[in-house]
């Protein structure tokens, strides 16, 4: 599985990071830095509740 | 009168409220393997929509004004099965018989969640005076951004996080901007005596002029507002005049039902109202919040869509029933600044642990006892989730202090 962010959408709310920071941390511009761009499979879970809980629909998951 | 009359034991899920914890609760019941009905009620006309733009990039010059629902018919028809009533709002509940009242019919539910929202407060006494608004809705938001195209000259009343965007939105467009705030010091509540001050202080720095302690007695004006008359007799000339005084949980259509009311819809742990299978989520919800050992009702975008989806699997698999536990969390953008807040207010103290209060950026952390109960920041989008987590499991002040040593002196993390 890897995240596809859309930087056009994302606005650096970080509740992506919150829900999975080995993934997600947001920068001190407020960019948003992907960090592993292949889901490791023990955060699966954590990658699924951010790509639901992004306010901006900024990521998804491809296959 | 038209009625749906499924049985219970068939599984009708009726979803009251078609905004982000309605819209959330039905996707999450398809997701989690629900194949009963759904029936989403909503009383506005439009498909549901997001509200954090309304009064950010909606309000500026040129930003699109069409736009685009959070969720299209043909997603809920096809996709998700749930027939969608609009402009229809629920008027009563039967909790012995299981049924909503809308004026045109009358839905059966096995499971019901209750996803309304709240109101904004009204100025009194303003009906019938054009340029007086709220702003809550997509149609608020339309006269606020026409008022705003057609350059008026804005008051605000009310210093609170919707106000300051609409007056960033207006100052933005170099628009003359004030804010009138009764208390006398702004945001007190909200983030605390000192940090309110603090971000409010934004607004005269980007040329808004801020005046506090002073109750507006009357918007004055013939057809339309053309002045705010202040308490000790000043008046300010407005052609705009927006009111950002609060909001009341749309409970009225729950008046007589039994339902237990109390600033929102009094909820346990796990969402569920008091009533046989009635569940809440989002702004109307006055919740047990086990993080915190205290019911709590918040208006935030992450707990709609968090307890929406929450309820909905709560109340369609009561056997798996888990508790809603959370560190209230939200943002708010004034003047190209990012404010964010994570926890709780009310603690005993609070330490900036970076930047300062005058400055362009900072991190205030909240104590509680020796635990870390909050964390605000201002610009500071690095910091902010890393306290949340702190919070979420009970963290010491003192860890959090130590972490804020690390982050202070990290050099700035570079786009890999
Ligand atoms: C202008 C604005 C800016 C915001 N900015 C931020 C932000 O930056 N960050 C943040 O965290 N949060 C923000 N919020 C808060 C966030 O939008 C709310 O927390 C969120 O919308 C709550 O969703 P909800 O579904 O619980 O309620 P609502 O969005 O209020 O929706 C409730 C719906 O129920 C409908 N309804 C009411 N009564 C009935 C009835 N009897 N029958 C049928 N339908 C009914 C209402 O018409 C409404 O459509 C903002 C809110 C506003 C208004
Ligand atoms: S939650 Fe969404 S908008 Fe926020 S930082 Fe993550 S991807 Fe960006």
């Amino acid at each position: 599985m890897r995240i596809v962010l859309d930087r056009a959408k994302c606005t650096g709310i970080g509740i992506c990071e919150s829900l999975a920071p080995d993934v997600f941390e947001v920068d001190d511009n407020g960019d948003l830095v992907v960090l592993h761009a292949e889901v490791p499979s023990s955060a699966e879970a954590d990658v699924a509740a951010a790509v639901e809980g992004c306010p901006t629909q900024a990521l998804q998951f491809e296959a | 009168m038209s009625s749906q009359m499924d049985s219970p034991g068939r599984g009708a899920l009726v979803v009251v409220g078609a905004s982000l914890a309605g819209l959330r609760a039905v996707e999450s019941a398809r997701k989690a393997g629900f194949d009963g009905r759904i029936t989403l009620v909503g009383e506005e006309v439009h498909l549901p929509y997001d509200r954090p733009p309304l009064s950010k990039e909606f309000l500026s010059a040129g930003a699109p004004i069409d736009h685009v629902p959070l969720c299209g018919r043909s997603e809920f028809a096809d996709d998700y099965g749930v027939d969608v009533l609009l402009g229809e709002p629920a008027t009563g509940l039967d909790l012995d018989a299981r049924v909503v009242h809308t004026r045109e019919r009358q839905i059966s539910y096995s499971a019901l969640i209750i996803a309304t929202g709240v109101r904004a407060r009204e100025l009194r006494g303003t009906s019938g005076l054009a340029g007086v608004h709220v702003l809550r809705t997509l149609d608020d938001a339309r006269s606020v951004r026409r008022a705003l195209d057609d350059g008026a000259r804005t008051v605000v009343i009310g210093a609170g996080f919707i106000g300051s965007e609409v007056a960033s939105a207006a100052r933005e467009r170099g628009l003359r901007t004030t804010i009138v705030e009764a208390l006398p010091a702004p945001m007190v509540r909200s983030v605390g005596p000192d940090l309110g001050p603090a971000l409010a202080s934004l607004h005269e720095r980007n040329g808004t002029t801020l005046i506090c302690g002073q109750e507006v007695t009357a918007i004055e004006g013939t057809g339309r507002v053309e002045r705010v008359r202040l308490a000790d007799g000043t008046s300010i000339e407005a052609d705009l005049v927006v009111a950002g005084i609060g909001a009341t949980p749309a409970t009225e259509w729950l008046a007589g039902s039994g339902l237990p009311i109390d600033d929102g819809v009094v909820c346990d742990e796990h969402l569920r109202a008091g009533g046989a299978d009635v569940y809440a989520a989002g702004d109307v919800a006055r919740w047990h919040n086990p993080r915190f050992g205290t019911s709590m009702r918040v208006e935030h975008w992450s707990n709609a869509a968090e307890q929406g989806a929450r309820a909905a699997r709560n109340a369609l698999f009561p056997a798996v029933v888990e508790p809603y536990r959370t560190v209230p969390y939200f943002w708010s953008d004034w003047y190209g600044s990012r404010i964010q807040f994570a926890g709780i207010a009310d603690g005993d103290e609070h330490v900036v642990v970076s930047g300062d209060l005058t400055g362009e950026r900072f991190v205030a952390l909240y104590r509680r006892g020796d635990e870390l109960s909050g964390a605000l920041t201002l610009n500071g989008q690095r910091h902010i989730m890393r306290y949340r987590r702190l919070i979420a499991r009970g963290a010491n002040f003192d860890e959090a202090l130590a972490l804020a040593e690390t982050m202070a002196y990290r050099h700035p993390t570079t786009r890999s």
